[in-house]
């Protein structure tokens, strides 16, 4: 009888596929708006990665969630009308969710107002996610709402 | 193409911020070399002399799960810590422990010898009359060789009945040095 391939630890899968994950992202969405999609991407398949039930593919695997991340991010680029078409979409992240709404922020204020509105977080954690003060996390965060509000009721 | 060093600390902070890491790592650097500490949201997991993670990583699954990833932040605590130890600060770690994956036998032997005091010293025969089974001096020399979290669980404290070093997985010359630095040398 054949063995299962074993699930590697996810450092190993990380580093075996991040430069192949970041190089398709940016062919299809550009240098600013790959990193995004990258984080996205491994951190869709780190919450997949416990139901795994064999380490075949894997490759393939993280390549068609980095594949589905970019279909998401070019859909929100498109308009309105057509993103009602493509029908509705269960459990979206709620990351993906806001995206749609942060486009126009710098990628603090974003992350900042995605962590603390997609995820919920805390705002100690967010300025450890982010690798800042507290008061800077809550700064990017209200000042990252303050432009959308600016938006929207523009 | 060298993969850009800040997006690589952006995922590895976002993975850990957001609860998907089963157990993290990092090389902490000691006066006593390069180490490598792992900690899982339960706690201090495991420390190695060999700070090389490539031949660690399953044992790390085997521990806490699959989700394996290097942060530094996931083990700031441990850090430190060993940090106090090193610079003689601090003489007891209060650190919660990952014992996952061990044997009943094992972590009877651990906890145990995590009572044994900064400073002082006992013997192999002692500890297994502490934990009940006086005759077992040689199995519990086998649990202190493979101590998953050395310095932190202090087997280096444990000596011969003869008060000879005997042996240490770091080498008897760093079991010595950490004997100075507690001053029982």
């Amino acid at each position: 009888m054949m063995e299962a391939v074993a699930i590697p630890p996810f450092e190993r899968f990380y580093l075996e596929h991040r430069v192949e994950v970041l190089r398709l992202l940016r062919r299809r969405l550009g240098a600013d708006r790959a990193e995004d999609a990258f984080q996205e991407t491994f951190l869709r398949a780190l919450r997949a990665y416990p139901r795994l039930e064999h380490g075949e593919h894997l490759r393939a695997w993280v390549l068609t969630i980095a594949q589905n991340v970019a279909v998401d991010a070019l859909r929100r680029t498109r308009p309105q009308a057509e993103l009602v078409e493509t029908g509705v979409e269960d459990g979206r992240p709620a990351y993906a969710e806001l995206a749609d709404l942060t486009d126009g922020l710098s990628p603090k204020e974003r992350a900042a107002v995605v962590l603390r509105y997609g995820y919920d977080l805390p705002y100690d954690q967010i300025a450890e996610a982010l690798g800042s003060s507290q008061d800077a996390a809550r700064q990017a965060a209200s000042t990252g709402v303050r432009r959308l509000r600016r938006r929207t009721t523009r | 193409m060298t993969f850009p060093a800040d997006l690589d600390s952006s995922f590895r902070g976002a993975a850990l911020t957001l609860g998907l890491v089963d157990i993290g790592f990092d090389v902490v650097e000691t006066p006593v070399g390069e180490l490598l500490v792992a900690a899982s949201d339960r706690g201090l997991a495991a420390i190695s002399f060999d700070p090389d993670p490539d031949d660690k990583l399953e044992r790390f699954a085997r521990i806490a799960g699959p989700r394996v990833l290097r942060s530094a932040r996931a083990v700031d605590r441990a850090r430190r810590e060993l940090d106090g130890y090193f610079a003689g600060r601090l003489r007891r770690f209060d650190l919660a422990l990952d014992f996952r994956a061990l044997p009943p036998f094992t972590v009877t032997v651990l906890r145990e010898l995590a009572r044994v005091r900064y400073g002082e010293t006992t013997t192999y025969g002692e500890l297994a009359r502490r934990v009940g089974r006086p005759r077992a001096a040689r199995a519990v020399g086998t649990v202190l060789h493979h101590n998953r979290i050395p310095i932190v669980l202090p087997c280096h404290r444990v000596v011969g009945a003869t008060g000879g070093l005997v042996g240490y997985a770091g080498g008897l010359d760093l079991k010595r040095r950490l004997l100075e630095l507690e001053g029982v040398l």
